[in-house]
């Protein structure tokens, strides 16, 4: 902050406190003009006040705090732009991206600055990683079927999966249920830990403009024929006539990008598995305004040895009953 | 020795009757609303599937109307009586006094439609929208008129201590109420604040602890200097104390707001500025409760037989326990544990109902019979049903928070030997579901209280003029 406004703060905070310190001060002594322990004189629709003395354990118990207060703000930040002997920061301020905060990380590292949630991570690290470690070198397939590692798996998953898949990690519209071995981009090991490492962004364009009204009509009639529902087969008819568009991502069978061993993340439209809805009006909505499914990446977020853990928790998800490979 | 008094003055008693009567009126209707919010936690399906009575629309509603509505009542009804009583002097600018009384109505009416309407500014104690504000702009600037007028032609050569804290109080909200509702309107029902981000936040926390530090504290000391030492026929024990913790409160209240914003986006500087301020607090605050229990020295036998005495008492020990807790809580290493826990809610309710609603009980059971024209309330002993219910009411609401909010602390906290949460949210709730049905009960003790005051009181009004007769004081 600027320098006018560092002094400001630091005047007025020690001005209130100073004006404190005063005026407990002054009424030590009497300065009333009458005796202690009399009236004041004044008669307030009959109350009158006596010039009792403060109770001298009160004012101790003043002068403490006092005094506490001055230690307090010559150690800690508190006045304006001082920053105290201590040299004490909760966490580092201003930073602006993942790289910054890394940066200014290694740096109060190498000054030995005092920065109270940089320790409390070294700490955490220290404490925690090897639980993680023990892990590391396991196979996942080896690991998906250790009770322990499960354990630790779930409760990570819990912690940071829960909040979009939910608790049972059954998903929600527009987060995939994960316990059903119906997969986007693959339900291998290696494919899980490389969706939770770099996570993923799934693009269905919106085709509102280019197929018109009836056009989406058509369109939705079709993709629900080739789940088996029952659609006005002309529509249905129609739909197929353009459905080279889609069947870039989605294949020429509606079958998914997985089943062609394509990148792409689009669903099998021939199953019953509804990641937005399988109503006529969720499909026209995803068909119109096309659909963008994020997954974020948990590489810097969480590491890569409790990805590794979570990794096994999530392909044992899927497979509840199996008790070993 | 004392000043000539002219005993005669013909007082302006209306606003205080009307006040008075909407205080327990409001009183009552906040206090169900608060009940049925506390059964909708234990029973969720208490909010019916209707938007308008889910817990987001109706709890800024409870809040609103025992702060505003029962509160700032009581504060209007015991601030016009005292100020004419100790001013020796009829109120200044009369009809100016009605329109804080229907302007402040409307306020509240206003309120109990909008705000279930979920029509609100998402500030905390301030939803209401920028019309009801500006409305409350003008009531309280005409509140600030007719208090301090009715000072200037005291006939009184002194100022008693409860106006300086009554004043307080006004000319702080005041400015506390304007600078937080600064919007910029974009339709009749909605704007945006003025300010951004973690400003916003310390403004309207600013605010908000000052709510409770001016009007909620300063406001209801001036109630309390004088009932008190009224209700115990005792002078006032330590005018020098009273000068020292007034002037120590004042300054020190102020700068307590961000302590609500602990290991948030507030620069460290805040923060510890904040707390510090809180941890003085302690003392001052104090000095309050000190001045006012030790006011019945020489008369502490009258605790036996007058209930009322026993309300204004009780209510300065609760007012002292959650002083003290409040610094407690305000230390950064304490919030690490207390905050956005049931604690919170049980401090601020050991607050509310026990230091502001007894208070304002005991004032009302003292000031309604005397400008009623009558010599007590109608019946004492219901005054002393009331005392109980609503003491074992408060009771088991603060130890319900209590154990409930430092069992979710603990509970948040706890990790497993990876460093994992040990518990998810969902375990702590579970955990505190006991609690929130002893909260319920505790809620239906004080609204039972509320309801046999609202008896007392209408049989205390219809009683013939002077039908009854004062309590012949023990000898």
């Amino acid at each position: 902050m600027s320098s006018f406004w560092s002094t400001w703060i630091i005047v007025l905070t020690i001005a209130c406190i100073v004006f404190c310190a005063v005026i407990l001060t002054w009424n030590l002594k009497n300065h009333v003009g009458v005796k202690e322990g009399e009236s004041t004189g004044h008669d307030f629709d009959g109350i009158e006040e006596i010039n009792n003395p403060l109770p001298k354990w009160w004012t101790y118990m003043f002068y403490a705090t006092i005094i506490w207060s001055v230690y307090y703000f010559a150690a800690y930040p508190g006045l304006g732009n001082y920053k105290g002997f201590l040299d004490w920061t909760s966490s580092n301020q201003g930073i602006k991206n993942l790289a910054e905060s890394k940066a200014a990380v290694e740096q109060n590292r190498l000054e030995g600055k005092n920065v109270q949630l940089d320790r409390e991570y070294a700490a955490a690290n220290e404490t925690y990683a090897k639980e993680f470690a023990k892990y590391t070198n396991r196979d996942i397939m080896d690991l998906a079927y250790d009770p322990e590692a499960l354990k630790i798996g779930q409760r990570l998953f819990l912690q940071n999966c829960a909040q979009c898949h939910g608790s049972d990690a059954r998903g929600q519209r527009g987060y995939p249920n994960l316990t059903d071995d119906d997969w986007l981009y693959g339900g291998t090991p290696d494919k899980i830990k490389e969706t939770l490492l770099y996570g993923r962004k799934a693009a269905m364009p919106g085709w509102g403009d280019a197929l018109g009204e009836q056009g989406i009509k058509e369109m939705t009639a079709y993709v629900l024929s080739l789940s088996g529902r029952k659609v006005n087969d002309k529509d249905a008819a129609a739909g197929k006539t353009k459905f080279g568009m889609c069947a870039a991502c989605h294949g020429a069978d509606g079958k998914g990008s997985l089943a062609h061993n394509l990148p792409f993340g689009a669903p099998n439209l021939t199953d019953n598995v509804w990641l937005y809805g399988g109503s006529v009006g969720a499909v026209e909505e995803t068909l119109i305004k096309g659909r963008n499914g994020q997954m974020p990446a948990f590489k810097e977020i969480l590491g890569e040895e409790k990805i590794h853990i979570i990794s096994a928790y999530v392909y044992r998800l899927s497979r509840p009953e199996e008790s070993s490979k | 020795m004392s000043q000539t008094k002219s005993l005669n003055v013909d007082y302006n008693y209306t606003v205080v009757r009307l006040f008075a009567v909407t205080t327990v009126l409001w009183g009552i209707v906040g206090m169900v609303v608060g009940v049925l919010l506390a059964a909708q936690l234990y029973w969720p399906a208490l909010n019916f599937d209707t938007a308008w009575l889910t817990y987001s629309r109706l709890r800024p509603l409870h809040t609103n109307a025992v702060i505003f509505a029962f509160g700032t009542s009581a504060l209007f009804a015991t601030s016009y009586y005292v100020v004419q009583r100790t001013c020796q002097v009829r109120l200044f600018a009369e009809k100016l006094a009605m329109f804080t009384f229907v302007g402040w109505q409307v306020v509240i009416i206003a309120a109990a439609i909008t705000l279930p309407l979920g029509i609100s500014q998402s500030k905390e104690y301030a939803e209401l929208e920028w019309p009801i504000d500006i409305l409350i702009t003008l009531v309280w600037v005409s509140y600030a008129i007719v208090f301090f007028g009715t000072l200037v032609k005291r006939n009184t050569s002194h100022i008693y201590v409860a106006n300086w804290f009554y004043g307080g109080f006004i000319i702080t909200v005041a400015a506390l109420h304007i600078v937080n509702s600064m919007v910029i309107p974009v339709s009749l029902f909605k704007s945006y604040s003025v300010y951004a981000g973690a400003v916003d936040a310390m403004v309207q926390w600013w605010y908000g602890h000052n709510a409770v530090g001016f009007l909620l504290t300063a406001g209801f000391l001036g109630m309390m200097y004088y009932f008190v030492p009224k209700q115990a026929g005792r002078p006032v024990y330590s005018y020098r104390l009273s000068v020292v913790h007034f002037w120590a409160l004042i300054a020190l209240y102020i700068w307590a707001g961000s302590h609500h914003l602990h290991y948030t986006a507030l620069p460290d500087w805040t923060q510890s500025v904040g707390m510090v301020m809180s941890v003085i607090l302690f003392v001052p605050s104090w000095g309050g409760m000190i001045n006012g229990i030790m006011t019945l020295s020489g008369a502490w036998h009258k605790l036996k037989t007058d209930p009322i005495l026993r309300f204004l008492i009780v209510s300065l020990s609760f007012y002292g326990m959650s002083t003290f807790e409040g610094p407690m809580m305000a230390i950064k290493s304490v919030n690490a544990l207390s905050h956005y826990t049931d604690w919170t809610i049980g401090h601020v309710h050991s607050g509310a109902l026990g230091w502001v609603a007894m208070i304002s009980i005991g004032a009302m059971y003292h000031l309604i019979p005397a400008v009623f024209n009558q010599g007590r309330m109608y019946s004492i002993k219901l005054i002393n049903t009331h005392f109980w219910l609503h003491t074992i009411g408060v009771v088991l609401y603060i130890v319900a928070m209590w154990i409930s909010g430092i069992m979710q602390g603990m509970m948040w906290r706890a990790v497993n030997t990876d460093g994992t949460l040990t518990y998810s949210f969902v375990q702590s709730l579970e955990a505190s579901y006991p609690f929130y049905l002893m909260r319920f009960i505790g809620g239906c003790f004080v609204v039972t209280g509320m309801l046999i005051m609202a008896y007392n009181v209408v049989k205390t009004i219809r009683a013939k003029d002077g039908a009854l007769e004062p309590v012949a004081e023990a000898a």
